[in-house]
């Protein structure tokens, strides 16, 4: 077995206490304007102070606490979207895999209809459509997101389908509903957990392309896309601006991709093209 | 196969219907676009006016049946913003997309199938750790934020390539990276893996017994075979490079599709939506039906029972 990766770990558990404990954590107040310490660099170059360790923004905000705060709305609507979408693309899964007839195809055809389709660009057309918010920017990613899980699912409950305990389970009288809740799902479980570990990272990015696009969370909310979005005219001038921002997606996205590699490998090797 | 062609036919053809009818909800659900295309001071009869004349003010299943009837004839409207034909638009800015895709494609393959293949056959080596580090990356980098870092560094600091607009070679080094670096990091890692369980294969043992060299059975034996799944991803890959331009253009002022899809949905102009969305499926669907009958080609058992 693989070395379980102790610094992603570390990574993904230390951003997820920074987003429940911001409050306490912060240094100053994420929405906080200041217009006389508007663009100041961080502590460690020529004009910054201590009392912004990474500079502030184009309105005098503090860096750092916005990005403390913007790891709460990446995180929860990365864990959300993830959540929902793997919710529902489990169950489209498990009741076509069960009903490989008419309902099964058509379930089917829907997701491969939903897979051939550019994520991001149904995810904009949606957060625009919706309006821009948080749930609306959740909502839109779990609604193209779910057909990878519907997928997979399907896959893996068509070949247990083969497997005698199904059989027997019918022979003893179980219910269509028993033999998908109670003998097939539990054996997708580390498949679906698998899955979801390794699409975290991938739907936080998606959220901050949405937020750079400015369909995302609508500002003043502190997201990490749309405040790269907010320092790219300033980049030359104030790069801090949208450095910080991009470098915490890159480490947390990083660390959730290494820790779902490494389930994947320790739960699952067959999955190892996802 | 005949069978196998027509059911797949069929059925990249229910997908697009399918995508014509979400797209013509959505783009109708975002809202009146009258309201960003008029002046301020337009008054009711304006909007009674704009809206007959743009067929806003038919029933829906009657605005749809003709959305339908024109595509068929490859008539895709109007432009509400800039009451230019779509298909003008269109014409205007597929080419510059499709060539960055095609520079950003060619960079990735050349890139990632020499790395994907030296890292298998070379496990557990620098090379190998190399390429698992540019895959971890690859996945985890926000395409945004890398092009911006690329335009302040390369373009601007150091001043070797220019960050925007399209023209000569130079201008497609910056974006195609960009672009590509996600695809770069998927195709060498999958890559790899198939690599290394073609390597495992009785062939190549067969293949080394007969006293092929090692680099024959490497780039000769193992890699025909693998390059399969690949081949299978390239649809996939496909949407990713699409997907991505969306934002790669509108990060570099890329005159293509990516940035038209951009600004049609911020602009509410439904006629553009519909056309990127539909243009973009089709792309993808049309690809996909390409790839599924090349691997029924190679591979006899998909055409046959219509799965591996």
């Amino acid at each position: 077995m693989k070395r379980p990766p102790v610094l992603p770990a570390l990574v993904v558990a230390g951003f997820v206490l920074l987003a429940l404990g911001a409050e306490l954590v912060t240094p100053a107040d994420p929405y906080e304007q200041s217009l006389r310490a508007r663009f100041t660099p961080p502590a460690w170059e020529a004009g910054g102070t201590r009392a912004h360790p990474l500079g502030t923004d184009r309105l005098g905000r503090d860096l750092l606490a916005r990005i403390i705060f913007g790891a709460r709305v990446s995180l929860a609507a990365g864990v959300l979207a993830v959540l929902l979408a793997g919710l529902v693309g489990a169950a489209v899964g498990l009741v076509a895999g069960y009903h490989r007839g008419r309902l099964g195809a058509l379930l089917m055809r829907v997701t491969d209809a939903t897979l051939s389709f550019p994520i991001i660009l149904l995810a904009l057309v949606l957060a625009v459509t919706v309006g821009p918010s948080f749930g609306n920017v959740v909502l839109a990613i779990a609604v193209v997101l779910w057909a990878r899980y519907a997928r997979v699912i399907h896959g893996e409950v068509v070949a247990l389908m083969e497997r005698d305990f199904i059989a027997q389970a019918r022979v003893t009288g179980c219910s269509p509903w028993r033999i998908i809740l109670v003998h097939l799902f539990p054996n997708t479980l580390n498949t679906l957990l698998v899955l979801l570990s390794l699409q975290i990272g991938y739907v936080i990015i998606v959220e901050a392309s949405l937020s750079f696009l400015g369909a995302g969370i609508p500002p003043p909310t502190p997201a990490w896309g749309s405040m790269v979005a907010e320092g790219r005219e300033f980049v030359t001038s104030a790069w801090w601006v949208s450095f910080f921002p991009g470098l915490a997606i890159l480490l947390v996205v990083l660390a959730f991709n290494l820790l779902g590699d490494w389930l994947r490998d320790t739960l699952d090797p067959k999955l190892r093209h996802l | 196969m005949a069978r196998f062609l027509l059911a797949r036919l069929v059925q990249s053809l229910v997908t697009l219907l399918f995508l014509s009818v979400v797209i013509f909800a959505l783009a109708r659900a975002t809202g009146d676009p009258l309201t960003l295309v008029l002046p301020m001071v337009a008054t009711e009869e304006d909007f009674a006016n704009a809206r007959r004349e743009l067929g806003l003010d038919r029933p829906l299943p009657v605005q749809y049946a003709k959305f339908v009837g024109r595509l068929l004839v490859g008539d895709f409207g109007t432009s509400i913003r800039s009451r230019r034909p779509v298909n003008e638009l269109l014409a205007e800015r597929l080419p510059p997309s499709l060539a960055l895709a095609g520079f950003s494609m060619v960079v990735s393959l050349a890139l990632a199938v020499p790395l994907g293949v030296l890292a298998a056959a070379r496990k557990g080596t620098a090379v190998d750790s190399a390429a698992k580090v540019v895959a971890a990356l690859g996945q985890s980098l926000p395409t945004f934020w890398v092009g911006i870092v690329l335009i302040e560094v390369v373009a601007g600091r150091l001043q070797w390539l220019p960050a925007g607009g399209d023209g000569t070679l130079a201008h497609y080094v910056l974006p195609g990276f960009t672009l590509g670096w996600f695809v770069i990091a998927g195709l060498m890692r999958l890559l790899r893996s198939s690599m290394l369980e073609s390597l495992g294969a009785e062939y190549v043992t067969t293949a080394r017994a007969k006293g092929a060299t090692e680099a024959a059975v490497v780039w000769r034996h193992a890699l025909r075979n693998a390059l399969i799944p690949v081949v299978t991803f390239a649809g996939v890959y496909l949407a990713i490079l699409v997907t991505a331009a969306i934002v790669v253009e509108t990060v570099f002022a890329w005159p293509g599709m990516g940035r038209l899809a951009y600004e049609a949905i911020t602009g509410r102009d439904f006629p553009v939506i519909q056309a990127v969305v539909l243009v973009t499926a089709m792309l993808v669907v049309v690809v996909n039906l390409a790839v599924d009958l090349a691997c029924a080609w190679i591979d006899p058992r998909i055409r046959l029972h219509g799965r591996p």
